[in-house]
């Protein structure tokens, strides 16, 4: 799980363009959007198409993501869960 | 193109002024005519160049990693046109404007947004690319920034066209739309970039503004911002 | 002599009908456009409805009279037709000319066939065949190409500001009628359905599956379509000519940035408070002169608040009656203003309120709800007819009786 979190950490920064972040910058059980990243709708639907590339999870809708993004470690249990 | 000449010109007393312009062009960043920035080295890797100058801004503006380079030429456009010109002292947001044109549009995204979709073993459209799929996004994203609330229109022309331009303003201004507008063209496709940025008003307090005439702009682009 | 700006002719073709008049039965009988695409070939054809005009590039061809030997996109057939019934409608192909141009909106261009033939063409070993498609993949192709075509060439430029494009061509003619610079200019806009933008649109999970419901309480996206709307705008001078007959003139117009985010509405519907606040003082009229709203109304959680929000504030609640027709055409992107001019038009001048279709849930923000059936009892004198682009690029046009 843990390694799991640290990938998602350097694939959350890619995907969302953060270049000025580093992973070790991103708290596990911070929040992801409003403080902190500052991440927003359109960072939202990024994630979205990073779990179908990465681990071939297909998030349904937006309602769905709202829990699922919650923070990388909901992200993480989330991906362990339901990994194909 | 057969073009009626726009000469609106003659029309008009009042005059406006170039308060302050910019051009970025060839890995050199010119303000008021004086190079403020020179990246030869990469001066043909967009990417490298614009990330430097970003860098020397010093403003942490997270966004800016997540737009395209259309946006990011206009972005540090803009950053460096209104430095240091304090514009809200003399209007509010509802009364400056942004108008800019380019020939190419958001071709250079488009296509990267196609490269997302064209695969079918690799099918991914991209919604953060998408969402620059539109020349006017740079707008959207100046205004952002600086919170500015005015008219906004982007034209697809072949090349700049100054007496547009100024006309176009001319008219903005005199007509009391709004007080002051930011004008320009910025062009990007495949790491060819040019951009031209100015910002006119009525404002001359110390007499030394160049008039806003298309004589002086069509001498502040061909001449990469030195007026002699 | 007055310097008002008059609309002497239109041009409509959408999902809803070829011509203006095929458009306005669709309307009076309730009769959308939306449906599973036919023309467009897509992997999302069972998923996402949306707006097509029923007719094949070839037919489309035909009906606007152009032969097949040259490259046309579905941008420029859709345009050609709409443009030429404008600009026949105005009269303007039996009066003498007079410096008359075109400003055209489009999103597309000629993406329709770039993006069929792209990949082909760099694969390929004669691309000869593909390479006359490549001029007209730009913006600017389909409005040279018909003002051309057309003769209405003294001035030609197209606007790219997505969904407010047309509307913010519509605001140029008139200022360039105003100052003296044309007589006579041709604007609007025209988009057609691609891939590109369906595979976009739905990435950003802004779609309905269903019928858009704009306005309504249970909304949850837009359905895409395609059209072309044009009208003729005219100095009052050159509108005396040939005994013509006058639609409507254009009497305010407005357009401000939201500053707020690259797609989403600023919760508060701040640009669209202050584009349709300034169209209307353009016009020189109060909140309470409006008869009706051709509203925004894409159907979109987003817009529809923030738009509603933007009213409610602007009318202090007393909204007049608006509805969205994209209920019956789709979002139809750099057309949208043109074609809802046209309906603006049709409205003053038949005396009619168009309805909001699929509408049955009050939205729990706001007071208001718009019109759910065609209403013939109000006197309608002024219209005002809204087109918001992503980028924060709001317009607001003023449409009155003459």
């Amino acid at each position: 799980m843990e390694q799991l979190i640290e990938d998602l950490k350097g694939q959350i920064i890619k995907a969302l363009k953060l270049e000025d972040v580093k992973p070790e910058d991103i708290n596990t059980d911070a929040p992801l959007f409003g403080e902190g990243l500052g991440l927003d709708s359109i960072d939202a639907l990024e994630l979205i198409v990073l779990m179908e590339k990465e681990y071939g999870i297909r998030v349904e809708n937006a309602s769905a993501a709202k829990s699922i993004f919650t923070s990388v470690r909901t992200m993480a249990d989330y991906i362990a869960k339901n990994k194909k | 193109m057969v073009a009626t000449r726009l000469c609106w010109l003659e029309k008009f007393d009042r005059m406006h002024y170039i308060k302050s312009h910019i051009r970025i062009t060839n890995g050199t960043f010119f303000k008021d005519g004086k190079k403020v920035n020179s990246y030869s080295d990469n001066s043909e890797d967009f990417a490298q160049v614009i990330r430097a100058f970003y860098k020397e801004m010093d403003i942490s503006y997270p966004a800016f990693y997540k737009m395209d380079n259309l946006s990011k030429l206009g972005f540090c456009a803009a950053e460096l046109l209104l430095k240091d010109i304090s514009w809200q002292e003399t209007m509010n947001e509802n009364e400056l404007g942004v108008i800019l044109a380019n020939s190419s549009s958001c071709l250079d995204t488009d296509e990267a947004y196609f490269a997302t979709i064209c695969n079918k073993e690799a099918y991914f459209p991209s919604p953060a690319v998408f969402v620059y799929t539109l020349p006017n996004i740079v707008i959207g994203e100046i205004c952002i920034r600086h919170k500015i609330k005015g008219e906004n229109m982007f034209f697809i022309q072949p090349e700049f066209d100054p007496e547009f331009m100024v006309s176009y303003i001319d008219n903005l201004l005199n007509s009391c739309t709004l007080k002051g507008c930011i004008g320009g063209w910025v062009e990007f496709y495949r790491d060819n970039y040019d951009a031209f940025m100015y910002f006119a008003s009525r404002e001359n307090a110390k007499g030394d503004y160049p008039v806003h005439n298309l004589e002086n702009i069509k001498k502040l682009y061909t001449t990469h911002g030195a007026i002699n | 002599m007055t310097n008002r700006v008059l609309i002497t002719g239109m041009g409509m073709i959408s999902s809803i009908g070829m011509n203006v008049e095929e458009c306005y039965a669709s309307l009076l009988s309730r009769q959308s456009g939306t449906d599973k695409a036919r023309i467009l070939t897509t992997v999302h054809r069972d998923t996402y409805p949306v707006s097509e005009v029923k007719l094949t590039d070839d037919e489309l061809s035909k009906q606007a009279g152009l032969s097949q030997d040259r490259p046309y996109t579905r941008t420029t057939l859709l345009g050609m037709i709409a443009a030429k019934e404008a600009f026949e409608h105005a009269g303007l192909h039996q009066l003498e000319r007079l410096r008359t141009g075109m400003v055209s909106g489009t999103s597309v261009g000629g993406m329709g066939k770039t993006e069929l033939n792209y990949l082909d063409y760099l694969q390929i070993e004669n691309p000869e065949l593909l390479s006359m498609y490549i001029d007209t993949h730009d913006c600017g192709d389909s409005t040279q190409t018909i003002a051309d075509t057309l003769g209405c060439n003294d001035y030609v430029t197209t606007i790219s500001t997505a969904c407010s494009s047309a509307a913010n061509a519509i605001m140029l003619g008139a200022r360039l009628i105003k100052n003296g610079l044309l007589d006579r200019v041709l604007v609007g806009g025209v988009d057609s359905l691609t891939r590109f933008t369906l595979n976009g649109f739905n990435t950003l999970m802004i779609l309905d599956k269903e019928h858009c419901k704009p306005f309504d309480g249970e909304r949850c996206g837009l359905n895409l379509g395609e059209a072309a709307g044009f009208i003729v705008l005219e100095s009052e001078a050159a509108a005396r000519e040939g005994n013509r007959k006058i639609y409507g003139q254009l009497t305010g117009y407005a357009n401000t940035n939201d500053a707020y985010h690259q797609t989403a509405s600023s919760p508060e519907g701040n640009g669209a408070f202050l584009a349709m606040k300034k169209a209307l003082e353009k016009a020189g009229i109060q909140p309470d002169d409006v008869d009706y709203i051709n509203v925004h109304g894409t159907g979109t959680p987003n817009n529809d608040l923030s738009e509603g929000r933007a009213m409610e504030r602007l009318f202090a609640g007393k909204i007049p009656p608006f509805s969205s027709t994209k209920s019956y055409t789709g979002h139809t992107l750099g057309a949208a203003g043109g074609i809802e001019a046209v309906i603006s038009l049709l409205s003053i001048n038949h005396q009619i309120i168009f309805p909001n279709l699929n509408f049955t849930n009050k939205m729990p923000e706001l007071n208001c709800e718009p019109v759910t059936e065609t209403d013939t009892s109000v006197a309608v004198k002024t219209v005002l007819s809204n087109s918001f682009g992503f980028g924060g690029n709001n317009t607001s046009l003023v449409f009155s009786a003459s």
